[in-house]
């Protein structure tokens, strides 16, 4: 019995520490390739900073200052090791550091992702559980056709059009921006739209998954011998059926959190709202690369982590997923 | 004519459903205004016409126009066509790529395989938006970016794909005998292994269509895809959220336009899926 505890407490920390090493080299992938794209990117910075007035003198400074005329690999130690102590570089327009810049913007992000995928999941989740119990009541029939059209509808159309109707037509929510006071009160209101947009498309999708694991699931003997032993159906559908259902969409959960930082980036600009989008929006148009570096870089690892914590939480609600088969058949 | 016969029943079965005929009705509308663009628009699509900007639909203007006084219906149809090229581009880039490195994969060593995997890893893991900035701050905008962009975010799900299918037929009894009786490792990769692993990698094509009209949609939107004056989809949401102060239609109409297209194809693409699918098969 001991013996094969350990044995077990082996293999998931072989399991764990495998999945941990894949994370540091997907990290270490995505600075490799926002590294090599940096060094590629066309044009003589100094110029690009300074414009016209930059004299031969001024910009060979620049260049100097910014190791710019450093070799490669030199470089390339550099931005790893500079990267490992917390330091993206600094914005070369205004000069500050951009993990300043970036913390003043990672929560407006990160709260309009968590409040869109945590509403998706609370109207989701009974939902697919309505629609899995009832099957084929009109629910179920609409929630099919609905669920795709959520899940296919761009979330920067679903944006717009929520613009144009509420904030235009109806004017009941105001249009743009974060709040300025900074009131709870407003700073909600501001939030609806934006959350809404996002999370229409993760509604259907959580769902309809729901639903189908549902369904999987109370299929099972085990059920059945459930039922059989004499135990409600309420309970066998909620506690047993629920909860191994669940795994499936805590995955999706995980492998989302990417397509929803993407989408947020897209419906930050919609509503004309701070955040990671916007900063790399517009540290593109002003060629402003460290930021747009630092910025994606913060955007990988968040991803990276947020699947980890997944992985490691559905490993531990669920003994029989060590190999991250299960990962594969998801569509990322 | 076995080839046509499978795909007749396929097709029969895709439009057994009605979200199956829905969505091929509206990938055969997406079609046709995107091949015969020059002959199904009404108008010439750039041509500016400031003294008419944001008029009513009419009979000459069937959608009517935008804020420079374009044709908004010739311009959407015109749209499709962009929004089909470069999705099909982007596809064929992801198909042929991912094909080839799943397939290298499942014959390659553990370790250069485990290699292939992790590069599969690090591109799934880009948001693929935030990967889509990252490269357009570097080379500009541009229609082939986008193409790019698209294709390199796809290319790990036809990799995985392709190497699982491998994996699962490599050491079939029919390979097997190839081998023996002397057929070479390029004989059988292009003449078994590839046909046989194909179904899954169209229909996983035909699902990724909207996927990439979507990230193309969205990068115009910003200004970071196709470059005006081109009419993508996406471009036209742009000029139409500019001016939404001073005309909703066309906003309406290109957002409609692309949300249909994307729902068609991605009803079409799980209909064909469900057609296809083996183990859905065995019940009928």
């Amino acid at each position: 019995m001991v013996a094969g505890r350990s044995a077990r407490a082996d293999e998931t920390l072989r399991y764990l520490s495998s999945r941990l090493v894949t994370t540091v080299l997907i990290v270490i992938g995505a600075m490799l390739l926002l590294f090599t794209l940096s060094s590629i990117v066309p044009g003589d910075p100094a110029t690009t900073l300074f414009g016209p007035q930059a004299t031969p003198e001024l910009s060979r400074r620049f260049i100097t200052e910014m190791g710019l005329d450093q070799p490669v690999l030199v470089r390339l130690w550099r931005f790893f090791s500079n990267v490992a102590v917390g330091n993206l570089g600094v914005d070369v327009i205004s000069g500050r550091p951009v993990t300043s810049l970036i913390r003043e913007v990672i929560p407006y992000t990160l709260i309009l992702t968590f409040t869109a995928l945590g509403f998706a999941a609370l109207v989701g989740i009974p939902l697919g559980i309505y629609a899995a119990t009832h099957r084929g009541s009109a629910l179920d029939n609409g929630l099919a056709f609905v669920s795709v059209a959520f899940i296919a509808v761009p979330s920067f159309v679903v944006a717009i059009l929520l613009l144009l109707v509420f904030s235009i037509w109806l004017d009941w929510l105001p249009v743009l921006g974060a709040s300025r006071t900074g009131a709870l009160g407003d700073e909600i209101k501001r939030m609806i739209l934006p959350t809404l947009a996002l999370a229409l498309g993760w509604i259907g999708f959580i769902a309809r998954l729901i639903r189908t694991s549902m369904l999987e699931v109370m299929n099972e003997p085990y059920i059945r011998t459930s039922r059989a032993y004499g135990l409600s159906r309420c309970l066998v559908t909620y506690k047993y059926a629920l909860k191994n259902a669940c795994i499936p969409t805590i995955t999706l959960l995980g492998l989302g959190i990417g397509r929803l930082l993407g989408n947020a980036v897209l419906v930050e600009i919609v509503f004309a709202r701070p955040g990671l989008g916007r900063l790399i929006y517009n540290a593109i148009s002003e060629r402003n690369y460290p930021i747009v570096q630092g910025a994606a870089l913060v955007v990988v690892v968040l991803f990276v982590v947020v699947n980890l914590i997944v992985d490691m939480s559905y490993s531990a609600i669920d003994p029989r997923i060590r190999h991250g088969a299960a990962r594969a058949g998801a569509r990322a | 004519m076995t080839v046509l016969r499978t795909g007749w029943t396929i097709l029969r079965r895709v439009c057994a459903t009605v979200t199956g005929a829905t969505g091929l009705g509206i990938v055969v509308v997406v079609l046709i205004a995107a091949l015969f663009a020059p002959w199904v628009s009404t108008a010439d699509p750039d041509k500016l016409d400031v003294m008419n900007r944001f008029s009513a639909p009419s009979l000459a203007h069937w959608l009517g126009t935008d804020h420079l006084g374009r044709d908004l219906y010739s311009r959407l149809v015109h749209g499709a066509t962009i929004a089909l090229a470069v999705a099909l581009s982007a596809i064929a880039v992801a198909l042929s790529v991912g094909t080839l490195l799943g397939v290298a994969a499942a014959y390659l060593p553990p370790r250069l395989e485990r290699l292939v995997l992790i590069v599969f890893d690090v591109i799934a893991s880009f948001p693929s938006m935030v990967l889509a900035l990252a490269i357009v701050a570097v080379f500009g905008p541009s229609t082939t970016i986008v193409i790019m962009i698209a294709g390199i975010t796809l290319m790990p799900h036809f990799g995985r794909v392709a190497r699982g299918q491998v994996l699962a037929l490599k050491s079939a009894p029919f390979l097997e005998a190839e081998r023996i009786l002397g057929a070479s490792f390029g004989r059988i990769v292009g003449y078994h292994i590839l046909p046989n692993i194909i179904g899954p990698l169209v229909i996983l094509a035909s699902m990724d269509i909207p996927v990439v009209i979507t990230i193309e949609a969205g990068l115009s939107f910003l200004g970071l895809g196709v470059r005006p004056p081109l009419a993508s989809w996406g471009t036209l949401i742009q000029d139409g959220y500019q001016f939404l102060s001073e005309s909703w239609v066309p906003v309406v109409v290109a957002s409609s336009a692309l949300a249909i297209a994307t729902l068609g194809f991605t009803l079409f693409g799980e209909a064909l899926r469900d057609a296809v699918d083996p183990r859905i098969r065995q019940e009928h």
